[in-house]
């Protein structure tokens, strides 16, 4: 029977915890790099005792570590991550012109196919890339350099580049999202990138519908179909059928379109995920009930589910980067929150169980199937 | 003989003990300490001071002999009671939290 790791980066640190396929006992081990933020931590899909995970500090600032054997032991790897050329400017808060500086990574995403290519998306926004396994990392300067760099600003977390799809079926393919620039994809490879946000609509910049300035929350693709997007931004959940190119409004009877995480179910397509929160000054569920919302349909009609999940007074959020799926069937789908517990379903949502429920606040949750 | 002290994180990371010896040919200062702390333990690069400028990270501090040399020039040269030994040069986190 198959194994499940899950990978959880908290505030204070990383948790591995393991499963057989029934997903009912999890083994719980750390925390690793105790004390530190561990935004994000990742298996390699090429070998998945590979993982790599980005550990930093207001203090002492960015570290990156890897694993060679699934999380048992960890090593430090380069952590140099210095801007192409002269790093220019971007909007502040303020809409002054701000120095780019390196703050964090907020994602690692292993390639597909290499278990030394590693992509990090980086505060202030940038995308860089080992072939090393992580030893030198070299900024794809490209995408900051595409021009409208100096009109991107920070949404109210960091200026970050927090999400990398890549498309299985051409490895040239790269789509990115940043808080608060939008979307952009690449089509060599990272060497060159356009912006992807023609139907996004935003209220709160000057022009709702700015080619970039849009806060991008989240976005998500199925392999088998990755020209479909599903996106959870700002305000709305929107979806594209080429790849970016043009998005619609797929919110349709959510109790609120705002949040932060959304994911596709492993088998189906048309299944996708998201958690609704109150607004974007109340970052915690409706009612002070927490229900992920899962569309059958590709988006418009959703329902909520709530079977293991508290229904009231509940006012936890969960993160961008908190939530995942396995690819047993029936599909597992977890998501963590800021309150410390990761939630897993093994029906594909139908009913919820609490695998962990005192973590520091989770930042992040990826989730491998083992042999 | 140079002694510092590093931050329980630094230690951790470096996987030393409370206190490090280092040796140091030349005078002694903020920058020559941090070079050979840095040759001896890699994985502290870019955690102290900045991997281009050098410059200290903004919430680290150096004290030694009851003084804040955090504001002194990279290359002034330590208190003697430091170059010489007798005194630890302490790393330390600034205090933040409740």
């Amino acid at each position: 029977m198959s194994r499940v790791r899950a990978l959880v980066g908290t505030r204070k640190g990383a948790f591995v915890l393991t499963s057989d396929g029934k997903r009912e006992a999890w083994d719980v081990s750390g925390p690793h790099f105790a004390g530190w933020e561990i935004y994000h931590l990742k298996g390699s899909p090429a070998d998945p005792d590979r993982l790599y995970a980005s550990q930093s500090s207001g203090w002492f600032g960015q570290l990156i570590q890897r694993s060679d054997d699934g999380g048992a032991t960890w090593r430090p790897m380069g952590n140099e991550f210095t801007y192409d050329g002269v790093p220019g400017t971007h909007q502040w808060y303020d809409g002054t012109p701000h120095p780019w500086e390196f703050k964090r990574v907020w994602h690692l995403e292993p390639s597909l196919a290499d278990p030394d290519t590693v992509y990090a998306g980086v505060e202030d926004a940038a995308l860089f890339r080992t072939t090393d396994g992580g030893q030198t990392w070299h900024e794809l300067s490209g995408l900051r350099g595409h021009g409208s760099g100096p009109n991107w600003s920070p949404g109210a977390g960091g200026m970050c580049l927090h999400t990398i799809l890549q498309d299985p079926a051409n490895p040239d393919r790269l789509s990115i999202a940043i808080s608060a620039a939008g979307a952009f994809r690449s089509a060599d490879a990272g060497q060159t990138w356009q912006p992807i946000n023609r139907g996004l609509k935003s209220e709160y910049i000057p022009d709702p519908d700015a080619e970039v300035g849009h806060c991008v929350h989240r976005i998500a693709l199925h392999p088998s179909r990755p020209d479909t997007l599903f996106m959870q931004k700002h305000w709305d959940v929107m979806r594209s059928d080429d790849a970016g190119e043009n998005w619609h409004e797929i919110s349709g009877d959510l109790p609120s379109d705002f949040g932060f995480p959304i994911d596709v179910h492993a088998h189906e397509p048309d299944t996708v995920y998201v958690v609704p929160i109150t607004s974007d000054r109340e970052h915690f569920p409706p009612e002070g009930k927490l229900r992920v919302y899962r569309s059958r349909t590709g988006g418009n009609e959703w329902e909520a589910l709530t079977k293991g999940l508290p229904q009231q007074d509940c006012y936890v959020n969960v993160l961008r980067d908190a939530m995942a799926v396995d690819a047993l069937d029936p599909c597992g789908v977890y998501f963590g929150t800021t309150g410390g517990q990761v939630y897993a379903s093994a029906d594909g949502g139908d009913s919820w169980n609490a695998i962990v429920r005192d973590l520091p606040g989770v930042m992040s949750v990826e989730v491998q199937l083992l042999p | 003989m140079i002694r510092v002290i590093l931050p329980p994180n630094l230690r951790e990371l470096a996987e030393v003990d409370y206190e490090v010896d280092l040796d140091l040919e030349g005078p002694a200062t903020q920058r020559t300490v941090l070079d050979v702390l840095e040759a001896r333990y890699p994985v502290l690069r870019g955690t102290i001071r900045d991997h281009v400028t050098h410059e200290r990270r903004p919430l680290l501090r150096f004290y030694a002999c009851r003084e804040d040399l955090s504001h002194e020039p990279p290359d002034a040269v330590l208190p003697e009671p430091v170059a010489s030994g007798v005194e630890p040069l302490f790393i330390v986190g600034a205090i933040a939290g409740g």
